[in-house]
Formats: structure tokens, sequence, C-alpha cells
């Protein structure tokens, strides 16, 4: 019994009602008691509904035909449904507000115990271990909006560990967490599995933030079908994450660019045991010292001047304090930094959402507090992180047409101004499309192309690419490189720190409503009091080049960025 | 009662937090009290298109009482009851009209228009002004004249705001097939 | 934002009361005020009302903001009466004593003064219940209330859903409104009624829209933690009623009986001083 496989996929496929292609094809594989397996692949490979038919919202949220067979725990996963699936497999989706259903923290790990008839006086005793072992026991009684979202992620987890599953299925765990959170939440996620001894699946195409703790097994998808299953650190030695379009660890790559030639003995999916040898240390050496320098940034004139900028909001939240910097005119820069470090909040202050109560802005020389919402809106452009949030339309053209109407521009000026839009976006051939039939990134495109019809000099975006996988992502931010280079300030709010070091030479680093660090991004990034006061998180390549002794990280880590660049164009 | 699916549930209860928020924070004051343009009525006559008449009943229900309640005004249970009857009206009118909610035409407009003018005259003109005469036996004309600005307003935002979201609601379900790049 | 129903948590024996009890007592009480036009009865009510009030160990600062929007309310509904219907009280009554004229048709008679008095009785003793109500009840045990005493747990959860997710909705609400004003949507009062009901639809379908595929998100939760499996479920903030919950309650019931009778007897349902 020991080895049996706890959910077994047996020549399984799915395809869904609505679709013409099946989703999943011929689907192997076994998962058994206390493994913990990471299932890797793009956007659309199958991954989700792979989850989903294991926790069972597939078939019975998202109809379809099965072929094949899929048992848990012994039993046909159809003959146990979703309610007998939830008692064995406890799944944490990706949205944890979503998730997060109970008014405060201890009704909502009680949900399910809820669901059960469970006696409330057990109840509450239930919930108080199950809050002690995930460590949210200090905030019981605390309303979802007053914690922070690496504690939400907690409750959710104790949510579905109070019904005591066997096995748990994390949907993209880290897709909403700060760098530094999420690697505490794949620490926890760890423990746990240690504890319990529970089966764990980590659904993610962040391969090499989840390999922040060993795993058994990767499975890797494409197409629906599974591309590999085994050991992570035979996988790395292939080149098939970079063919299926998932990012490889950094120093994985970093590795293969020095020609180190990659072997399952050396651990690489494991970077604290990552053994090399002197000769393969000198290769590294070596290869550092032939890369030319990066390049440096050109002198720049100052496009928005912030000069103590305070602010406190109605309930006393006193959220940026005395903010001081520059933004300068061409140039591409991240603001990073924790969930309510303030990032949010300047941005609203620029755009006059919210009024300062200290401090002063000027933009090109002017000073910002004389100019309306609307006016500013002219010069600078904001995008919300989701485009659902955006778009009020149903036809693209409408939409990007709507600051202009707005702003009384007459109909024959507007259609040359928007088809321009749409062409900078890519868009023009979908221009006389309903908005409902394009895909999430071109509909992120839609929402650029209404801020850039109104020809702001600078754009503002909140997590550009939250949510998107390699393809999407490299899609999204090469095109806001293209705008960059054409003259338009771009600014980034983000918490992505590798597109922090590949796009954005220059980073703001906010914490506690102050700007703690305004340096490149390399530099911040291999700063660890930086690092760690920002929840921001080293980039493998720092450990990199101090196991092989090459004491510039900052330089390594701009050259190594410099020659990727080169490669993936 | 006929058992609910989990979906309708989480509609009905996201579906009066939005009339709530709307109703709450949304609302321009007009000279009458107890009445003010509310925009909510074009979404709880949206929503009980979508997800029929007794969640459009909850809708209105919850979402009314927890205005009423969060204002401190104390409950007022005829008018509360009116928003109720208006959801479950819509919904009833989807049905018997046979509206498409993924299809929402000309011909559905016209429907959707129509069913919600007969709704909002027998809410506002009917069962809130009646429902007050049994409990606090107002004069009756204030009653009335309380009822038509209610009525005329709540038709008039139930007009644009409803009809848009019917039609921006249709526009999400139209299919990517038969679209051509130019 | 955080305590939009301003509950406020104070040691009170009203505190103590189960949330179910309340909701009965509420429920009872307001049908009582409705249905009786008794005018000692009302009296008795506001003054126990007021009582109720102090032992809450509510404070006037607590509920200053809500006082404010009910006594502007009951004045413009006590305006309104006497403008539209200034003979009201002479019809109910039966008798008219002049007191002194306005201008044209408007006179101010006794039996006038005394419907407009039993009006405002009829809000002053209701209003009071339902601020201590939702001043001394915890949200996270409406839903529990509810389904004690009845309401199908189904609904009752909707409700709790409702109040989960209106600050998300509010502060979602908020975000699309600044960024579409950036855009040049406009709700001021210069624009004409319909612009201004477009511009709010221009905030309204990205949010509503959005908010649809939340309720998607939410119902796969809820579902995947076995939410409507069984036949009825139990509440972590679901309370058992102590005597104290049985004796109010009775209390209440018997206020609603008493106001019924009163109503129903000889079949004057106005207590008339006048004759």
């Amino acid at each position: 019994m020991e080895n049996q496989g706890i959910i077994k996929f047996d020549h399984f496929g799915f395809q869904y009602t609505a679709q013409a292609e099946p989703t999943l094809y011929d689907i192997n594989l076994t998962i058994r008691k206390g493994e913990k397996v990471l299932i890797a692949g793009p956007s659309g490979c199958g991954k989700s509904t792979l989850a989903h038919c294991i926790n069972g919202l597939v078939p019975n949220s998202y109809p379809g035909k099965i072929t094949g067979s899929l048992t848990v725990a012994g039993q046909e996963a159809g003959t146990l449904g979703l309610f007998g699936l939830s008692k064995i497999v406890g799944t944490v989706l990706q949205d944890s507000d979503g998730q997060f259903i109970g008014l405060t923290v201890a009704e909502d790990i009680a949900f399910a115990l809820e669901n059960d008839c469970v006696p409330t006086e057990e109840m509450h005793h239930q919930v108080e271990q199950v809050a002690k072992l995930v460590d949210v026991e200090q905030v019981l009684h605390h309303a979802p909006h007053e914690i922070s979202g690496g504690q939400k992620q907690r409750v959710s987890l104790g949510g579905v560990m109070v019904s005591q599953v066997e096995v748990l299925l994390f949907d993209e765990p880290l897709a909403n967490l700060d760098p530094a959170t999420g690697k505490q939440a794949i620490v926890l996620i760890d423990e746990i599995q240690k504890r319990t001894g529970c089966a764990v699946i980590i659904i993610e195409h962040r391969v090499e933030d989840v390999l922040y703790r060993p795993v058994d097994r990767v499975v890797l998808m494409g197409d629906g079908r599974i591309r590999y299953d085994g050991d992570p650190d035979k996988l790395l030695c292939s080149d098939l994450l970079q063919s299926s379009g998932i990012r490889e660890p950094l120093y994985v790559t970093a590795l293969k660019y020095a020609g180190v030639t990659l072997t399952p003995e050396i651990r690489p999916s494991y970077l604290p045991e990552l053994t090399l040898s002197p000769e393969q240390k000198a290769q590294v050496r070596r290869w550092f010292s032939r890369q030319p320098p990066a390049p440096a940034e050109p002198e720049r004139e100052v496009l928005l001047r912030a000069e103590g900028v305070d602010f406190t909001y109605e309930g006393g939240h006193h959220a940026l304090r005395g903010i001081t910097g520059d933004i300068h005119r061409g140039e591409m820069l991240s603001i990073v930094g924790t969930n309510g470090a303030g990032k949010s909040t300047f941005s609203k202050v620029i755009c006059g959402f919210e009024i300062p109560q200290g401090g002063s802005l000027t933009f090109a020389g002017t000073d910002l507090s004389a100019l309306s919402i609307k006016e500013r809106a002219d010069h600078i452009g904001y995008v919300m992180q989701n485009p659902n949030q955006m778009i009020s339309k149903t036809q693209i053209f409408d939409e990007v047409a709507l600051g202009l109407r707005n702003r009384g521009v007459a109909e024959e000026e507007i259609r040359p101004r928007v088809e321009e839009a749409l062409k900078v976006c890519g868009l023009y051939p979908f221009r006389n499309w309903p908005v409902s039939a394009l895909s999430y990134g071109q509909k992120k495109r839609v929402t650029i192309a209404s801020i850039l019809v109104l020809k702001p000099e600078m754009i503002l975006l909140d997590e550009p690419t939250a949510g998107q996988d390699l393809k999407h992502y490299t899609e999204i931010m090469d095109f806001l490189r293209e705008l960059n280079s054409q003259g338009i300030t771009v600014v980034l709010i983000t918490h992505d720190m590798h597109l922090m070091l590949e796009y954005t030479p220059r980073a703001m680093v906010f914490h506690g409503g102050k700007v703690i660090a305004d340096k490149s991004a390399a530099e911040v990034l291999n700063d660890p009091e930086i690092v760690a006061a920002a929840h921001l998180k080293e980039t493998s390549l720092y450990h990199l080049s101090a196991l092989c002794g090459v004491n510039q990280p900052e330089e390594f880590t701009r050259r190594f960025i410099a020659r990727d660049r080169e490669v993936r164009l | 009662m006929k058992k609910f699916s989990v979906k309708t549930i989480v509609a009905i209860g996201i579906g009066a937090a939005l009339f709530f928020v709307l109703g709450r924070f949304v609302a321009i004051p007009s000279p009458v009290p107890n009445t003010s343009i509310s925009v909510q009525y074009g979404l709880l006559a949206f929503l009980s298109v979508v997800y029929g008449p007794i969640a459009g009943a909850l809708v209105g229900l919850i979402g009314h009482t927890l205005i009423d309640f969060s204002y401190g005004w104390g409950v007022w249970w005829s008018w509360v009851f009116a928003s109720a009857v208006f959801g479950l009206l819509m919904g009833l009118a989807t049905k018997l009209l046979k509206m498409d909610e993924a299809e929402m035409g000309k011909k559905g407009l016209i429907k959707f228009n129509i069913a919600q003018l007969v709704g909002h005259v027998i809410c506002w003109g009917g069962v809130a002004p009646v429902l007050d005469i049994l409990i606090y036996n107002d004069p009756l004309d204030k009653l009335f004249a309380q009822g038509l600005v209610a009525g005329v307003s709540n038709a008039v935002t139930t007009a644009i705001v409803g009809s848009l979201l019917c039609v921006a609601y249709a526009a999400t379900k139209t299919k990517a097939g038969s679209l051509t790049k130019e | 934002m955080i305590n939009l129903f301003n509950y406020i948590d104070r040691p009170s024996p009203i505190h103590r009361l189960t949330g179910a009890c309340k909701l009965v007592c509420l429920i009872a009480w307001s049908l009582a005020a409705m249905t009786s036009f008794y005018t000692p009865l009302l009296i008795a009510m506001t003054a126990a009302a007021l009582v109720l009030f102090r032992i809450a160990k509510l404070k006037l600062s607590d509920i200053s903001f809500m006082l404010g929007i009910m006594f502007a309310y009951i004045l413009l509904n006590n305006v309104l009466i006497f403008l539209f219907s200034p003979e009201h009280g002479v019809g109910i009554y039966g008798s008219r004593t002049v007191l002194f004229s306005l201008v044209g048709p408007y006179v101010v008679t006794t039996e006038q003064l005394f419907y407009h008095l039993n009006v405002i009785l009829k809000n002053a003793c209701t209003i009071p219940i339902v601020l201590l109500f939702v001043c001394t009840t915890n949200p996270s045990e409406f839903a529990a209330s509810l389904n004690r005493i009845g309401v199908s747990y189904r609904v009752s959860y909707a409700v709790a859903l409702a109040l989960r997710y209106i600050p998300d909705i509010q502060r979602e609400y908020r975000d699309i409104s600044l960024a579409q004003q950036a855009r040049g949507v406009e709700m001021s009062r210069k624009a004409s009624l319909v612009n201004r009901l477009k511009a709010a639809s221009a905030i309204l379908i990205p949010l509503i829209l959005s908010s649809m595929d939340r309720i998607e998100t939410i119902s796969n939760a809820m579902e995947l933690r076995g939410f409507g499996k069984g036949p009825r479920r139990t509440w972590y903030s679901g309370r058992a009623f102590s005597r104290m919950d049985w004796a109010c309650m009775a209390a209440c019931c018997l206020l609603a009986g008493l106001s019924l009778l009163l109503t129903w007897r000889n079949g004057g349902r106005y207590f008339n001083p006048f004759v």
C-alpha cells in the first residue's frame, strides 16, 4: 500500500464541451503519497485543466468529455464527485481574495468544517490548531483587508488543511506575492509537507522560485501532453525548459552560457547543493572576463521631480514620508517594494488621484498641483493592472477613442489618431473587432493604446506582466521597450525581479513610505540590506558569482542580462 | 423552494454587494426623501435578467436592507420590499418574453425596456405606496408624488445603465470565430 | 470602510445577546411600531428604546453621523406630509381644531399636529432599535442568525458574502472611477443627466463585468471546500440561546402581539384624544 499512487492518470484525456479540440491527450501520471511534484508549462498547455481534473472542478463546473481513467486514493474520480474529492485533495487557488470567503480569518479557516456540520465548540478548537500550524493565530479575528497577501495565502492553506486532506494542490501560488513572501510561501509548503506527510502538487511556471526548496519530481507539460516526468536535475541539464517557453533558473542559464557541461551529479536543481569543480568555476570566471562590459546609461534631463512628497490617508495611515526623487525623460524605470510600501500611493499622487499634504511635484518644469486628474492625464498615462477593470466599450475602436471623445476632439481628428495608436500597439488588423474576442495580453494592449492616444510623455503601468507566462511576458515587455525607444518615458510598478533586471536600468525602492534606494537594478538586487528591507529576492546570479569567486556581482549580473538579451532576440 | 446552485448564491451575494456600493456611494440625492437618482436599479434589472427572478428578488432585498442599515435611518420595509419585487418581476419578464441575455439586439432591448417600465410602475406606483399606507397611513398624494419621482428616475437610470450593461454583457459572449483581420 | 455598519465592540448585556435573538427582537419591534397608531404605546416604546440604548453603553458620539441623516429624514418627511395634505389629521380624527392659519389653504390644526406626533413617534421608536442592532451585532453573526431563525443556509450565506465583498468592491469602484476620470469621464453636475448616467456606465461596466468573473472564482472556491453538500451546516460564529435571549424574544413578541391587539380592538386603529 505504501508506494501506491494516491493520484493515478491512466491514458487520460479531456475535451471541454465548448471546444473543438481536446485540452489533454493521453496523460499517464502517478503521484505517490507524500511526494512533492512541480507541474510546469506555458499558458494554455493544459496544466490548469489537469489541476481541475484532480480537484473535481472538471467535470463538475467545467463539463466535457473524459477518456481513460483517473483514480484518486484508489477510487474513480467520477464516483467520488466534487465533494468526495474535496475530502482528499485540498486546493489553494491563485486568487487568494477569491478564496478568502469568510468575514474573518477564523471563519474562513472554519468554512469547510461548517459545511461538514462540525459542532461549534469543536470547530473553534480545530481552527486554533490549524491557525498555529500556518502561523496566523495572531490575526484570527482580522478581516481579509487587514492582513497581508502572504498571510491571506496562509489562511487559504489553513482553510484546506483543516479537512485533513492527503493531497495539497497549489495553483500558481507565487502569482500574487512579492518575491520575499513567495520565498516564505515555498518554505512554508515544504515545512507543512514534512510535518503532515501530504502529497504536494505545485502548478507554476516560475521554476526557479519553486526550486528554492527541493522537489521530488518535475512534470513538464506542453500542448496538452506530458513532455517530461522525472528528476529535476536531469531536466535542468537538458534544454527542455527553454524550448517549452519556460524560464530556466538564471544560474543554470549562466552556467550554460559559460560552457559548463551540466550533469545531474552537480545538483543543478538546488542552488545550496550545487557543486562546481575548480575547472568549472574557472570556466565561469573566464566567461565573465570575456564578456564586454555593459554600456553606461546616458545622461537625461529631468521630467518629473518629487520633492518631500508627504501623504497620509484619511484613516491616519501615513503612506508617503517625504518622497524625493527624479524620473528622467525617455527612461524606463522600475518602482519596487512590498505591498503597502507606498509605491501605489506614489503613482496615485502623481496622477492626481490623491492630493499630498506636503511637498511638491513638478512635471517638465510646471507644478502638477495646479492640474486636475484629467489635465494630468494629457501628460501622464496610467494603466491599471487588470485590463478588464479599464475597458468599458464593446468595440476596440470606441474603447481607444473614449479619451479623445471625452475631451471633445473632432471626429475627423479622432480616426487618424486612434488608428495610429492601434498601429503602434499592433492592433490595427483588429480595429473592428469586439474587445471580447481578444486574449488577455491583447486587451492589455488595448488599454495601453487607449492611453497612448492621448499622447502622454510618460506612462505608468501597475504590474504589467502579472500572471503572464514567459511568452506573453516577453511580448508585453518588448512592446513597452519599443515604445520607450520612441521616446516615451515608461515607469513600471512591479514585484518581478527579473523584469526589473532585464528591462529597467534604474530602480526606485520603496519601503515604509520612503525611498530607500535609487540606483541600478543590478546594484539593488546585489545589496543584501536593501533586498531584505524591501522584501525583494537576491538574484541567484549573486550566489553563483560568489560561488565562482567573481567579486563583482553587479557587473556579473549586468553582463549576463546583456548576453541573455542577445541570445533571446 | 428549489435548491440554488452555488453559483447563484454567490451571484446573489456579490450582486447585493454591488447594489449596496452603487446605492450607498454613487447615489445622486434628489429633493424628495427616500428617493435618489440611484443607478443600482439598472444593475438589479440586469442581474435579474441573467440570474433569474429569485436571485433578482434577493439581491434587491439584501442590498436595500444593507443600505438602510448602514445609513441608520431605520429600515423602510415598504421600499425594501418594492426593490425585491422589482428584481422578481424583471426575472419573470425575462422568462415570459424569452429574452436571451447572450443576444441583446434591438428586439431584446425593447423587451428589456418594456419590462423594466412596467416593473417600475408596479413597484413605485403600486407596491411601495400601498405598503406605506398600511404602515404609516401617509397621505395618498404625498406617497404617489414620492412614487412618481422614484419611479421616473429609476426607469431613466435603468433604461440607460441597464441597457448599456446588457449590451456590454452580450458582447462578451461573442465568439471570435466569424472575425477576420483587416 | 472597515466599519461600514458601525459595529461597536463594548461589553454590555445587549452585546452579549445572540445575533439571532436581536434579529427576532428587531423584527417583532418593527412590526409593533409599524402597525400601531396607539399613541401611549408608541411613547412607551420610544422611552424603552432610549433606555435600551443606555444599557448598550452607546454614546451619542458613536452615532452622530447616523443621527444627522435621521433628523434630516424625519424633518423632510413631515414637511412633505404637511405640504401635500395639511388636513390629513382632520380626516383621521374626525374633528377640526384650528390653531392658526398660514398662507393659502395651509391651516395648522391640533389634529394635524397630533398626527405628525404619531408619525414621528413611529420613527423614533424604531430607529434606535435598528441602530442598536447594527451597532451591537458582529457582522459575522448576521448569517448564522438568519439561518437560526429559519432562512435557508444558502440564502444566509449570500448575506455573509455580500458583507465580505462590500469593501473589496468599494475599493475596486474607486480605482476604476479614478482611472476613468483620467480618461476624461465626468460625473459632475455640469453634465446633463443622460450624460452623467452614460459616464457612470463607463465605470459600472468594467466593475460589474469583472465582478462576474469573480463570481465564478468564488463559487469554485466554495464548492472545492464542500459548500452546499448537506441539507444544513453549522456556523463558527453561531451561539446557543441563553435564558436572557429567550426572555428578550418573548418580551418583544408579546409587544408585537399587544400592538396587533390594540390595532384591531374595536376596529379603531387610532388612539383618539379628540373624542
